[in-house]
């Protein structure tokens, strides 16, 4: 809300000792919350001139400069000379103007804040300019900033002080209003809260006397009571449109950041702002028949003021005539029964809307209006008829005619209601000792409300433009911002005491830790994505993973939804670190993706009188999609880089899945691997994570395809695992130590088997093949003569140990015995 | 000449001659001394104190003599014999040492060479800061708490005191799952959890919700349609604004130094009555008359804004199941990323989402 502080002034008894700073700052601390102070702090001689000559003088840069003689008045102007009359030598890069006009001229000395900059004396183009013809955008006013501004003529002298005869001394305060304070989108709102602020009486500007009424003033039906609660019209006739707006009025209404358009419409305006009340001018001659409130019918369509032709809701309130509709309710009018300059008998509206009816069709239609803004936010549902008689009076004073005796009022609003609390929870809620019933009571009748002390009650009466004072904790809100919020003293409370992280986010903790130690660097990506990502990941048309959460209103149509995957992202910026010269890139993420739930309900609106049961709050979650916490990476380029110690060791299938098996360790559960072949990897390098039994995740070599398409060196890796799942696996505590002390016996075995046996399933059976071997490990791994063709030696280190003796000659030939014959059963494995 | 010496003529036998004896030993210790390497020293043992060494000689030589000649020959021989013996061992014992220095020496490395092949990893700002802040939390006996990130919107808006017509609802610039019907958000704020909390635990609650949300906002220098936040809502009897008012004066503290302080100015969240913004003391100028003029971070006000709070809205507690008779709270939130951004003065917001390794590798593993 822009609110023109010498209107403020007006309506309240504010000292002039108050500046504008102190004003805004208690109003912030009465929650208005200053913007920032527009306008007021020009300084300096900024004087009328009239221009006397002005030679066009063509420069080299192409532009043509005007080098001008100005009069500023006596008391400013340089003697004349020889050559010169009197005046001041001006350079002026527009052409706008000419000898004779009046002019706005800085001078030397003169600060303009919307140039932010003190005007000197300069040598330009070959002339010292000493001053300068002012643009209406330097002098900060709203309006055509092209050229320079021309003065009427004959309306001010050379010399005449600029500021006061433009008022350009005007500050208007930017205020922010939150949503509860409707009744602050009027200087009336604004005045009261202003005086309870500063402790002044406060006279109501809407204490307007309405003479009784005989007779109707134009016919209303209302069809929707509750949509449309209060319709009041009044007439005035013999309105003579050409008279122009009051200066004042038309600089309020700019400097509270609307236009001056003609003398009716600026009335009407200039009540709503300072009323608060909206209201609207109709031209008697144009409406034909009553006026009907109902609502749209369907395929019923309005071309609104801003000529935007719209097709209505049947959830539209809107106002007509017999020729259809006039406006969209307490939105914005339509051309065809709007004052023009022909206009003398006028209909004046002012009626009361529900808030909701206007929010939504203000949503529905995203068209966002001064009058849609009041109503959605609040209006007082009882001005409506002294906000009428108001605007009559202002258009009969300066537009001549009179007002009709007839009045027309439909329906009409109950507002009272009592709200009643504890006479002690103010204090006690505030924390602020100071408050006892009689702060309480002062503080509140500051905000208008009628308050009575009732035993231990206090029972409080809102005034009817309060609609955010209805609970209890309301009105405490209403004592503490009159105590002021500054008086709440600092008390740490005692926590009762917890029991610290809970285990999976200990978990997480160390998942981000090994992903760091790993040396993966952590990056964090928006998770939208869409169909373009799925194509540069190759996921076929029938891939789960394009089953997306999507997106009513997504920032961008190429991502209408949530992604599946945290690839789409991670690889997007792999892509940026190639882009921006980074050869060797290790990245991660921890994140959530989302996939929809097949057949999942929709998400039920319950209501908010009571808590909903377990059962209802189950059916509310099964209707989330699943969310699990994923954790994904990328490598590409070198995993060690060369040095002078040794060359670099290019980053391998095999280190997107050590950065699985390395999670899986760090929280303690088992992970195998399988091959597998899905995209986005290589189909013969991609590995299965298995857990349980279940795949919880991929990783191996991207597809080549897919590392082009993102613009990434061949043999890129990644990987991709469901947190979630790891974390659930994840016993309560890590297994116990189990050693022996006992000597250890080394064996190792060669094997000699088809390419097609899994090294890792070997490797595993050979772990199992005697309760004597305590671990085995694949060292080395060879293909080539004298190795059969399609096959592969794997030699493994075995070690064993027994817990309580040393082994023997024949344990120990027992045993590798006994691995040797699994390896020849299971796997047709031959020893080398 | 082991034989035994039948021709006895003591004035010829060297053992009694002591300056002989003595000379040989002299000539030994020189040679010991003189050898530097161990090469020599063996040279040396072999020339003076080995089997054919004229104090070795000597030595068999008195096995000959008269008895009463023996004692004293013994004894000067073997003190020649001992001193040579000892002196080879010290010198041994240097010479290799001095070997062993020399081989050292010569392994010497370049230490200034780089040591840089290892890749080096690091974690986001944005999770090191939300650990950092559950971590004060925690130990002020608050737990963290946590949900999801597509939410119903009963839970993100109604439960909350935003019913469907709230002019704040449409302040919040909610990003909405299709079909609008399925009631479904991207969560605007993380209060969701707080009443979630609500809903499956009985007070005293005392919770801090770190978490990631959503609002349509195209991202630019100022602006993420992600963020991160953190929440915190206390439930107990007897909680005010005063409460509220420690709790954030101490985060304060804990994050930005024990100067710093709060303040509140008069504000409005539907779901906290009274509500208040909350401004930091400046943590750069300490509203210091001296430097507020020109400080870049608070830009003259001495303060900055840090978050949103109040008294939680007895609406709330009632949807949430909790007796506003019995039990008061306080919730409070604020940003994450804006933290980030302004203590390491940041001046572009997409640089934590770009995901450029250098942006996340100055911070290693914790902030």
């Amino acid at each position: 809300m822009k609110v023109p502080v010498s209107w403020l002034r007006e309506l309240t008894s504010l000292p002039s000792s108050v500046s504008t700073e102190e004003l805004a700052a208690r109003l912030t601390a009465f929650d208005l919350k200053l913007e920032e102070i527009i306008g007021g702090r020009i300084t300096g001689p900024l004087v009328v001139g009239r221009v006397l000559t002005a030679e066009p003088e063509p420069q080299k840069n192409g532009k043509t400069i005007n080098w001008c003689r100005v009069d500023v008045g006596p008391e400013h102007n340089e003697p004349a000379t020889e050559d010169v009359p009197a005046g001041r030598g001006i350079v002026c890069g527009a052409h706008n103007f000419g000898p004779g006009d009046l002019v706005v001229v800085s001078l030397p000395g003169t600060f303009l804040p919307a140039m932010g900059f003190e005007i000197g004396s300069r040598k330009t183009y070959g002339h010292v300019s000493d001053g300068m013809i002012c643009s209406t955008a330097e002098l900060g006013l709203p309006g055509d900033a092209s050229g320079i501004l021309v003065l009427e003529p004959g309306s001010a002298e050379p010399g005449a002080d600029a500021v006061e005869l433009l008022g350009l001394n005007q500050e208007t305060l930017d205020l922010e209003v939150n949503p509860d304070r409707g009744y602050a989108w009027s200087m009336r709102g604004v005045a009261r809260d202003t005086a309870l602020a500063f402790g002044l009486p406060f006279e109501d500007p809407a204490d307007i006397a309405v003479p009784e009424a005989e007779a109707e003033a134009y016919p209303v039906v209302v069809e929707d009571a509750a949509a449309c609660p209060v319709f009041t019209t009044l007439r005035v006739s013999g309105f003579d449109p050409t008279r122009p707006t009051p200066a004042v009025i038309a600089r309020r209404l700019v400097q509270a950041g609307m236009r001056s358009i003609s003398l009716a419409v600026d009335v009407s305006n200039y009540v709503m702002l300072e009323l608060g009340q909206p209201n609207h001018a109709y031209d008697a001659a144009k409406l034909k028949g009553p006026i009907r409130v109902r609502r749209a019918a369907a395929g019923e369509r309005l071309t609104t003021l801003d000529d935007i032709d719209r097709a209505l809701d049947p959830q539209d309130l809107l106002i007509c005539d017999d020729d259809g509709p006039v406006g969209l309710a307490g939105v914005m009018g339509a051309a065809r029964v709007e004052i023009d300059d022909a206009t003398t008998d006028i209909v004046i509206e002012a009626a009361h809307f529900d808030r909701a009816t206007i929010a939504r069709a203000s949503r529905r239609h995203r068209l966002s209006s001064e009058a849609a803004r009041r109503f959605e936010r609040g209006v007082d549902p009882t001005l409506q008829v002294r906000a009428a008689r108001r605007v009559a009076e202002l258009l009969v004073e300066h537009g001549g005619g009179q007002v009709e005796p007839g009045l027309t009022v439909v329906g009409e609003v109950d507002t009272r209601r009592e709200v009643v609390l504890p006479v002690d929870l103010p204090r006690r809620i505030a924390g602020v000792e100071s408050i006892d019933t009689d702060a309480a009571v002062r503080a509140l009748e500051g905000n208008a409300c009628e308050v009575r002390v009732d035993g231990e009650s206090l029972v409080v009466v809102p005034p009817p433009w309060r609609f955010d004072i209805n609970d209890p904790y309301d009105v405490v809100e209403e004592v503490l911002r009159v105590v002021g919020y500054d008086q709440v003293p600092s008390v740490l409370p005692q926590a009762s005491g917890g029991r610290g992280l809970t285990r999976a986010q200990e978990l997480r903790r160390r998942v981000g830790y090994a992903l760091a130690g790993d040396g993966l660097v952590e990056v964090k990506t928006f998770p939208f994505a869409g169909p373009a990502d799925f194509d540069r990941l190759g996921l076929g048309s029938d891939d789960e993973r394009r089953r997306q959460v999507l997106l009513e209103n997504p920032l961008s149509a190429e991502e209408p939804g949530l992604t599946t995957t945290l690839l789409t992202g991670l690889l997007r910026s792999a892509s940026l670190n190639v882009g921006r010269g980074h050869d060797d890139v290790a990245i991660s993420e921890v994140g959530r993706v989302f996939r929809p739930r097949s057949g999942a309900p929709a998400a039920p609106i319950y209501g908010v009188d009571r808590r909903p049961t377990p059962e209802e709050l189950a059916v509310l979650d099964a209707a989330l999609p699943d969310q699990p916490l994923t954790a994904s990476w990328v490598l590409l380029g070198d995993r060690e880089r060369g040095g002078w110690d040794g060359p670099g060791r290019p980053v391998a299938w095999a280190d997107a899945v050590a950065v699985a098996r390395r999670l899986a360790d760090v929280l303690h559960v088992e992970v195998s691997v399988e091959a597998a072949s899905l995209a986005p990897f290589h189909p013969g390098r991609c590995a299965a994570l298995v857990l349980d039994g279940r795949v919880v995740g991929h990783a191996g070599e991207l597809h080549p395809k897919v590392a082009e398409a993102y613009g990434l060196p061949p043999r890129a890796v990644a990987g991709e695992v469901d947190l979630d799942a790891l974390l659930a696996a994840a016993p309560e505590i890590g297994p116990r130590p189990d050693f022996s002390a006992f000597p250890v016996a080394k064996e190792d075995l060669a094997f000699i088997v088809e390419s097609t046996v899994p090294a890792g399933a070997l490797q595993q059976a050979l772990a199992e093949a005697s309760p004597l071997i305590e671990s085995v490990r694949l060292f080395d791994l060879y293909t080539g003569e004298p190795v059969p063709q399609g096959h592969v030696s794997l030699a493994f280190n075995v070690r064993l140990r027994a817990d309580d003796h040393t082994l023997t000659e024949d344990e120990i030939a027992g045993a590798r015995a006994a691995a040797v014959q699994l390896a020849a059963d299971r796997f047709g494995a031959t020893l080398r | 000449m082991s034989a035994p010496n039948s021709d006895y003529d003591p004035v010829e036998v060297t053992p009694l001659r002591a300056d002989e004896v003595e000379r040989m030993r002299d000539e030994a210790l020189a040679a010991i001394a003189a050898a530097d390497s161990i090469e020599a020293l063996k040279q040396a043992k072999i020339e003076h104190v080995g089997d054919r060494s004229p104090l070795a000689l000597a030595n068999r030589e008195i096995g000959a003599l008269p008895p009463q000649a023996r004692k004293e020959a013994g004894q000067r021989v073997g003190q020649a014999r001992g001193a040579v013996n000892q002196a080879l061992t010290r010198r041994t014992d240097e010479v290799e040492a001095e070997e062993f220095e020399r081989k050292l020496a010569a392994e010497a490395v370049d230490v200034t060479l780089p040591i840089d092949r290892e890749p080096v990893g690091a974690r986001h700002p944005l999770t090191t800061i939300q650990d950092h802040v559950s971590d004060i939390f925690v130990a002020m006996g608050w737990e963290i708490a946590e949900g999801p990130e597509v939410e119903a919107e009963w839970l993100n808006f109604d439960a909350l005191n935003l019913g469907p017509d709230h002019p704040a609802r449409t302040m919040m610039d909610t990003f909405w799952v299709t079909p609008e019907s399925a009631a479904m958000v991207l969560r605007t704020h993380t209060s969701p959890v707080q009443a979630r909390t609500m809903l499956t635990r009985t007070p005293p609650i005392y919770i801090a919700c770190p978490g990631r949300v959503f609002r349509t906002d195209e991202p630019d220098a100022t602006h993420a349609p992600v963020f991160h936040q953190v929440e915190g809502l206390a439930i107990d009897e007897g909680l005010s604004m005063a409460h509220l008012k420690g709790t954030l004066d101490h985060l304060a503290r804990a994050i930005y130094g024990a100067d710093i302080t709060t303040r509140f100015r008069p504000s409005y969240f539907p779901f906290t009555e009274p509500s208040a913004e909350v401004d930091l003391l400046c943590y750069v100028c300490h509203n210091d008359s001296a430097q507020v003029a020109d400080c870049p971070t608070c830009r003259g006000e001495g303060w900055v804004e840090w978050g949103g709070c109040g008294v939680v809205n007895p609406r709330v507690l009632i949807a949430c199941g909790v007796d506003p008779e019995r039990y008061s709270g306080f919730a409070f939130g604020m940003g994450l990323d804006r933290t980030i951004t302004s203590r390491y003065d940041i001046a572009d917001l997409r640089d934590l989402w770009d995901g450029d390794i250098r942006f996340t590798e100055p911070f290693g593993i914790g902030l």
